[in-house]
């Protein structure tokens, strides 16, 4: 009798464990195909990144707006982390006032491009005033301006297979021919972010043009995430399907050196 | 000795005590694992604060603006990412496990049977009682320490309805994209900086309750108490406090 009990007991147990096991497969499958695993799901952290990701990735599905507070909220002190560039092409550039400075925009998309700050600002202009939190902890309010990325990304034709936008900027040491080696703060966003009506391509903040050590001439504005994926001294935008073949494959600077690729928090 | 090993043997399906354990399959397990991600908590959680040890209130905060509390550590150690990493790794196991528990608690009356007050027994008087009795270091009788008394009911409520429910959703509030989703969770706590200050004022309680907590198991016998916890039973399996 116990005997039999044991059995029916193990066999209930192992379908149980069957149908958890095939379970988890299923929702991977099915997280992946639709866009809810981050580049960095591996390692010890990465099931825990995952989960966060998805969720927020399905709370966040029917486009979500960060708050956009009033003139009156704006911090009277907007700190910033890091330092500009420190070398002779930025250098050189900002003596100019950034006017030889063109951001390239290329990778999977119908008419890759060089941008003008000129050309930028002639494009439809958006005024927002946002919260922004570091990672650290501190967090201000400021007004940027800026053209949507979805415009530019419209403008250039972004192709269907497109998954990551990829962003790199003066304090990037990237060569197009060896991604492995890429040094520096670069960054890339999803396409859900990417095309959000909310994120900016600022050229300008609380009125004035962009300060320099706020990411001079062109930074993204990324609301819905933590300060830090809103990389600076923006130079080369580059759409693809895989950022697995840059740098470690983590799909951030920052993540190489242990910060989560996903920073909705 | 064999012999009473032998009597001991046949003793234990019949005795009444030992077909309840003391503490349930699930709860011994939602124990141990929040547990342990109660540490992996508190230690990624100490490593994030330490990144900007400033405590404010309202939307913003940062160097140069007013402070709520300056916490006396040394802004020296910058924030290190895996702080992050961490802390919601632990976060969703305690989620996970805190959901399980409640839900299969409901179920199994677990709350209403060893956690909700007997009506009669809420009572300022009764609460002062015990508080002095623990603090005269007085044991309870056998027949008290078979179940929990009002103060450990009360508090345990208190973990798992206030102070976690509290913990989680300040903690959301903090989140960008969620503030996105629900801004009145942000503005309800008065603020992404009201929240970070709340998140850290209620982990403190829960730091105070656990040290508590322990201090008292090892008061009542540490051996018997964490044995009770893993076993399900006390050590001699005729005891049960």
């Amino acid at each position: 009798m116990s005997d039999m009990l044991s059995r029916r007991k193990l066999i209930k147990t192992g379908i149980a464990a069957a149908a958890g096991a095939s379970g988890l497969g299923l929702a991977t499958l099915l997280a992946d195909r639709n866009g809810l695993i981050p580049p960095d799901h591996s390692g010890i952290y990465g099931a825990g990144e995952t989960l966060t990701y998805a969720t927020q990735r399905l709370l966040t599905a029917r486009h979500s707006l960060a708050r956009e507070y009033n003139r009156s909220d704006i911090s009277k002190i907007a700190p910033v982390k890091g330092e500009p560039p420190e070398n002779e092409t930025y250098r050189r550039l900002a003596d100019g006032r950034f006017a030889d400075w063109r951001l390239k925009i290329d990778g999977l998309v119908a008419r890759p491009s060089l941008f003008s700050l000129a050309e930028l600002q002639r494009c439809p202009s958006e005024n927002h005033v946002f919260h922004q939190a570091c990672e650290e902890g501190w967090s201000f309010i400021a007004e940027w301006t800026g053209v949507r990325l979805s415009y530019i990304l419209n403008l250039v034709g972004v192709l269907p297979q497109a998954k990551y936008v990829v962003f790199f900027g003066f304090d990037t040491n990237f060569d197009a021919a060896d991604k492995r080696s890429i040094r520096g703060k670069w960054n890339s966003i999803d396409m859900v972010d990417a095309w959000h009506s909310q994120t900016l391509l600022a050229y300008g903040m609380n009125g004035q043009e962009l300060p320099m050590p706020h990411g001079a001439p062109v930074r993204l504005r990324l609301p819905r995430q933590l300060g830090g994926k809103s990389t600076k001294y923006l130079s080369l935008i580059n759409v693809t399907d895989t950022v697995q073949d840059i740098g470690k494959g983590f799909g951030a600077g920052g993540t190489e050196r242990g910060f989560s690729w996903y920073a909705g928090i | 000795m064999a012999e009473s090993a032998c009597v001991h043997e046949f003793a234990t399906p019949s005795s009444e005590s030992l077909d309840s354990p003391r503490h349930s399959a699930l709860v011994r397990i939602t124990h141990w694992i929040t547990a342990a991600a109660f540490i992996g908590l508190l230690y990624s959680g100490i490593m994030i604060l330490i990144a900007h040890p400033r405590l404010y209130w309202g939307e913003t905060g940062a160097l140069g603006t007013p402070s709520l509390i300056d916490l006396p550590i040394p802004f020296m150690i910058g924030h290190s990412g895996w702080g992050r990493y961490l802390h919601f790794l632990s976060a969703w196991i305690c989620v996970l496990t805190g959901l399980l528990y409640v839900l299969s608690g409901y179920r199994t009356k677990h709350f209403s049977k060893n956690l909700l007050p007997a009506k009669g027994d809420l009572s300022w008087s009764r609460i002062w009682h015990i508080v002095w009795r623990e603090v005269r270091w007085k044991q309870p009788s056998e027949e008290e320490a078979l179940t929990y008394n009002l103060v450990q009911r009360l508090t345990y409520l208190a973990v798992v309805f206030v102070l976690f429910p509290l913990i989680i959703l300040s903690g959301l509030a903090m989140s960008p994209a969620i503030a996105s989703v629900v801004p009145a969770l942000r503005s309800g706590f008065g603020g992404q900086q009201s929240a970070r200050t709340i998140h850290f004022f209620v982990a403190v309680v829960l730091v105070v309750f656990v040290c508590v907590h322990v201090a008292m198991v090892c008061l009542a016998g540490f051996t018997r108490r964490v044995r009770a916890m893993i076993t399900g039973h006390s050590a001699d399996g005729r005891e049960l406090s």
